[in-house]
Order: C-alpha cells, then structure tokens, then sequence
C-alpha cells in the first residue's frame, strides 16, 4: 500500500477485503445461510433415509388415494369416496370458518369490552373487569369443555328440543334454524345490493368532498342504510318474493332438513370469542387510554360531541397502538382453533392431522403439510394487518 | 440423535435385557384389555400379555413400564422406540402390515365391529340406522369400517369422533349421538362403565373382522420371535392343560409337548435367547390364555364375553398356535 502514490483524490488507504465491514458481515451472513441449509438438507436426508431403512411409505401419492372415512361437517362436497387431498381441503376449510368466524365476533365483542372498562358508569366498567380478569385467567381448553360439555350436551336430546318459534330448535345435536332456498329472480336481489353498496360508497365520497368545499355535513350513515337495506327490499317485493324456507323435522333419530349449527362449532366459536375477546379488550382500553387527555380537550373546546369525538379523535390515533397486538391476538386465534380436537371438531388437526395421519400413517409428510398451512395462514394474517397499519400508522411530515 | 438411532434400531430383546423393564404401549382406559384398576395397577389381556413378555424376557412380570397412548399415537410411539411393543388391541389390517415399519406379532383376540344403542331408541338391527349420528374413537379401523358397511347397505350417517374412549363414552352418555361403535369387547367394556348400564344393548350384527394383536417394529426378527413365541407357548398352555396352578406338578408330566413347553427337556428358550424357563415363567405368574381371557373379558370378569371366536380350535374355537418344537 505504501509503495503506491497517494494523490488528494484517491482513497487514503483502502482496508483489504477481509477489513472491511460490509464484506466481512456479507461473508458471515453467506456463511450461516450455507450453514443453515446444510443442517436442514442433513435433517430431511436422514429422515427418508432411516424411513426407507424401516419399510416406512413415504412421499405424498397418499393424497390420491380414497380416504374412506366420513366427516361431520363440511362445506364442499366430500363423502367416503373422496381422496386424501379433499379430507385436507376439507379440514382446512373448517379451520378457517372457525378462525374467521372467530375473528369477527371476538374483535366486536373485544372492542365494545374496552370501551365499557372505560365507562363512567361504575356497573359496567366493573362488570367488564370481572369479565376480562375471570376470561383471561382461566385455561381455554377447559373453557372450550366448559361450553361443551357442562353446557352444549346438558341439552336436551332431540325429541325434547326447547322451540323458539315454529321452526327454531335448540338441542344437544345443534342449534336448527330454517334454511333459505333461493327460487328463480333472486339474482336481481343480490344485484340490487350490489348497486346499494356502491351507491352508498360514491355517497360517502361525494359527501366529505362537499364537506371539505362548503363545510356542510351530510347525513351519510342514515341514507347509505336506508339504501343498503331499502333497494334490496323493494326489488325483491317488486319480482314476487323469490325465497322459501325448508324448516328442519323431527325424524327417527333426529332432525333432517333446515339449516343446523353444530354444537362442536358453537362450543369452540363461543370459547374462542369470549376468550380472545377478553385479551382484545385489555388491549382496546390501553389504546384508548394512550391518546393524551388534551386531544379530548382540544375536541370538547372546539364543540364537539361525546360521539364525534371517541369517533373522529380518539379511535383514529387509538388504532395507532391497537393494531400491532391485535394481530396477535388474530394469530393467536387461529392457532387455538386447533384445539378443536379435543370436543371432536372436524378441523385440520383433527381430521388430517388425526384421522388421515392414522390410515395412512404417513406422519412426516401430513404433519409437514399441517404446519406449512398454520404458518400460511399466519402470516396472511400478519400481511394483512402490518399493511392495514401501515395505513392507520401517524403520517410524518 | 444417534442414541435415538441405536435404540430403536435392530436389538430390542438386548437393550430390554440391559435396563431391566419392558416399555409397552397399552389403551389410555379399556376396561378387560388394559385400564389400571382402584389400585392403579393396569391390569387386562393387553396388559397380561406384556406381563407375560416380561416373565419370559426378564423372569418378572412387574418389570414392565406402562405407556397408555390413543389410537392416534400408538404407531409413532412404536415406530419412535419409545415402547419396545404395542399391546392396545390394535386391528391387524395390510397397510398397517406393509407400510408404516411394523410387524404383527399375531393375535390374541379375534374381534368384529358392532354397534351399541340406547333402549329406549328401540332399535333391533344394524339395518335400520339409517340417519343416525354415530360417537367414535379417532384413527381407528372402526370409521373406516363404518363407512364402508354405510355404503353397502346404502344408508347415510353422521360421525363425531374423539380423542380418547372416555369421551367416546361421555358423547354416547349425553346423547350427542345416538350409536357407539368399536369392536364388540370394546362395546361390553364401555357397557359397564355406563352409570346405568341396562340403557345400553349391543346390536346383533358384527360388521368386520377385528383381529387384535402385539406389535413390534419391523427388521428385528429375533425380538419379533420372542413375541410370537411367548403367545404361541401362552395358547400351547392352555391346550396342553398346564396352568398356573398345576404347572408345579406338570414339570414332571411324561407328556413331552409339556416338558419342553416348560423347558424341562430341550433348549427352546435358548433358541429364542431366553432362560429355557422362559414359558414357565409367564405361565406361572400370569397363567395360560384361557386364565388370561376369563380373569380379564370372560366368566371370572364383569364384562362376561364367551369365548367364541378365541376358543380352542378344538374347542369350537380358531385360537390356534404351531407347536413347540
């Protein structure tokens, strides 16, 4: 390096390669990636090798074969013909309905829960925090047999049914409800719908572009609800009344027909929504609380109301610190829907991961594919809300 | 990992012999094949079976761990080597057979799938089920069978199916469904665990063939030998007379069957890499099939299951085991 002439321009003195820091930390990094695939290349190499070694099948043809085994409740097509393949979409399907069901009632519930801790009224705040401190502190595989066995199968057995109405039955084999069947025309209800929702979009736009320009507000709630619920309505009057409705009868051993919840998905939705609800619940109140008690000042001396300002001040700067944990709460249900098992949910675990483990015994392959799904699922789940966050997230200038 | 390896891999009688217990895999609670008793003793055939084993391996049956597993886990369990046999009346079926890397050592119940019904449902065959929700234990050749037997009798059903044989139960109880189905044994044992067990009756009808049975890992032929052998020599028992009474006065019977079953004469045990009192062993301490199976299932047994099927061969039987020698 010395012997080399130095000018003004030129770098003073160059490390070698192995000196220099960004290099040396790519190194590393090619290193441990090289290091890593070889530890999971040996791990998957050994396995087939000791599988094959002892006569164990492997490899996933299994999915083509014919399952030859029932499943209580499925939302596609599927009977004891069906393949391997189909239990998986099968039990995926059900993990999902469970999951996003879950999601939903626990999030309304969750956030009506904190704000009710919040409440000025002594009762409710109290109430809300006996529940999230009773929910929240007990295990939730014993709360999901809690709803399920102490209280779903205390039912009476079908002959006995309490009846709500004339076509409501409420048993220990499921809530049965009278199903919709769609006639010819129904088509154009939906259609009006369709129409009523985007109307009720452009209205909202129209609205805060006329409110940024004269400042006038308009009552953009009411009317996309009038619309939302009124078009339907009139259209669905207006091509006679295309729907009946098949009530569930009573049978040899048990109701057919209708529409029927079963009490394995009432038992695990009702303890998922009641558990995460309480988490979410915590989490809503420290949102809310974290908006600085100046916001709400500012709001009140510049006349707004109760409504207005939880709606237009709180929440939006609430959400800022709502969402990261909402998410887990999210992955969290997700996951404990897999406890489904426990009460004979047909859910992935369940029925892939259980039965179609069982028959087949192809252990490596199914529990690999089980785990790929849930981790799918998360991070679909966490994609979903880092980039709702990212929108919600303080904008700075 | 490479102890894990060694482990599970060829030499089973040799590692039994060298930590002095037997691991075997028994059912989590089925009463007359394997639940543990007020005591907590585990006790039934299943659990006689390993005793036996360990009489025969080890000269003691209490060295013997006992490792209840559901259905679902019974295979991997096995195929890991965290137990050294499966005795959890488990259906000897070809897949099972050929491709999880398993042997059958052969069968110590032959067994059928029938079906249980309340009373008061007043339903007198399998036929006329048609509709009907039926409970069930999970990774289990019963819901295989069940869908198969609903396909050739073209009628529908509904299946809940849960982890162990206490839910099963419970589901059965509560009247989440209307018909328990698993092997006929299984069906007498959960009748008598029902808190009130003239409500139940089972079905006439027997809608498979359940052959029960021990298994072992594949490729380790002289611990699969060990196995056969001790159940063979358990059946030859019974056939022979020799009980764990008489088996004291039966070492000096001039019948020779007797004297190399009870290794007075020969070297059958060394052959198997055992005590050449091996059979006396097991014999002794447990007693011959025919004790095994009427202390457990039988007359002696509140479950009060005939032989039938698990007879003698000369006794209108099919329990039928090569001689020894």
């Amino acid at each position: 390096m010395s012997d080399q002439p130095n000018t003004p321009t030129s770098n003073p003195s160059r490390p070698p390669p192995w000196n220099n820091p960004a290099v040396r930390s790519i190194v590393y990094q090619v290193i441990a990636v090289v290091l890593l695939g070889y530890f999971a290349w040996t791990i998957l190499n050994n396995t087939l090798d000791n599988m094959a070694r002892r006569g164990i099948r492997t490899g996933f043809s299994f999915l083509n074969n014919e399952s030859g085994f029932g499943i209580l409740l499925s939302l596609i097509e599927y009977d004891e013909s069906s393949t391997y393949g189909r239990t998986f979409l099968v039990g995926l399907l059900n993990t999902l309905l469970v999951s996003v069901l879950g999601i939903f009632f626990a999030t309304i519930f969750g956030f009506l829960l904190g704000i009710a801790r919040l409440s000025t009224n002594w009762l409710i705040a109290q109430l809300a925090s006996i529940y999230v401190e009773m929910i929240r502190n007990i295990p939730l595989l014993l709360q999901i047999f809690f709803w399920y066995t102490a209280v779903l199968q205390a039912l009476p057995g079908p002959r006995d049914s309490i009846q709500l109405g004339d076509s409501y039955f409420l048993n220990n084999r499921g809530f049965y409800f009278p199903k919709p069947i769609f006639e010819d025309g129904f088509g154009a209800v939906l259609f009006a719908l369709l129409a009523a929702i985007a109307a009720a979009i452009f209205i909202g736009r129209w609205a805060r572009r006329r409110q940024d320009r004269t400042g006038a507000r308009f009552p953009v709630f009411l009317t996309s609800l009038g619309l939302i619920v009124g078009l339907p309505l009139v259209v669905f009057l207006l091509v006679g009344a295309p729907l009946s409705f098949e009530t569930a009868v009573l049978e040899r051993f048990s109701f057919t027909g209708g529409s029927r919840v079963i009490p394995e998905l009432m038992a695990l939705l009702w303890a998922l929504t009641m558990y995460t609800a309480a988490f979410i619940a915590e989490i809503v109140r420290a949102g809310i609380e974290s908006v600085s008690h100046g916001q709400i000042e500012a709001a009140r001396s510049l006349g707004l109301r109760n409504g207005p300002t939880l709606r237009l001040i709180v929440i939006p700067q609430a959400l800022r610190v709502i969402i990261p944990p909402l998410t887990s709460q999210y992955l969290n249900l997700t996951k404990n829907s897999s406890l489904a098992t426990a009460i004979g949910y047909p859910d992935l675990v369940a029925v892939f991961m259980g039965t179609s483990l069982n028959q087949t015994g192809q252990a490596v392959e199914i529990v690999a594919m089980t785990m790929a799904v849930y981790l799918t699922i998360s991070l679909s789940i966490s994609f979903l809300m880092n980039w709702y966050n990212r929108k919600v997230a303080l904008v700075e200038r | 990992m490479i102890s894990a390896r060694a482990r599970a891999s060829s030499d089973t009688l040799a590692l039994i012999k060298s930590k002095g217990f037997l691991s075997c895999g028994v059912n989590t609670g089925l009463p007359g094949f394997s639940a543990p008793d007020t005591n907590n003793n585990w006790t039934g055939m299943d659990v006689d079976f390993c005793r036996a084993l360990a009489a025969a391996v080890l000269g003691d049956t209490t060295r013997v761990k006992y490792k209840p597993l559901t259905a679902k886990e019974r295979f991997t369990a096995l195929q890991s080597g965290e137990i050294d046999i499966l005795s959890r009346n488990t259906t000897w079926t070809q897949i099972r057979d050929t491709s999880l890397g398993l042997n059958f050592a052969g069968v110590n119940y032959y067994d059928g799938q029938g079906f249980m019904v309340k009373k008061s449902l007043r339903v007198k065959s399998a036929k006329e089920l048609d509709g009907a929700v039926f409970c069930m234990q999970a990774g289990t050749t019963t819901e295989l069978n069940l869908a198969d037997y609903a396909r050739l009798n073209k009628f529908t059903y509904k299946s809940i199916t849960f982890e162990t044989n206490e839910q099963v139960r419970e589901g059965f109880e509560t009247g989440r469904c209307d018909v328990l189905t698993t092997d006929q044994s299984g069906l007498y044992s959960h009748i008598t665990k029902l808190s009130d067990p003239d409500s139940a009756m089972v079905l006439p009808e027997m809608m498979s063939k359940e052959p029960l049975g021990p298994v072992v890992r594949q490729g380790d032929d002289a611990w699969f030998n060990v196995v056969r052998w001790t159940l063979h020599a358990l059946i030859n028992a019974e056939e022979l007379g020799v009980t764990s009474e008489n088996i004291e006065q039966m070492k000096s019977s001039s019948n020779p069957a007797i004297s190399r079953l009870l290794g007075t004469t020969g070297d059958m045990g060394a052959k198997l890499g055992l005590d050449n009192s091996w059979a006396f062993h097991a014999i002794k301490q447990v007693g011959n099939y025919g004790e095994i199976f009427e202390r457990n299932v039988g007359r002696l047994s509140p479950l009060k299951i005939r032989r039938g099927l698990n007879a003698l061969w000369n006794r209108g039987g099919i329990m039928f085991a090569p001689p020894i020698r």
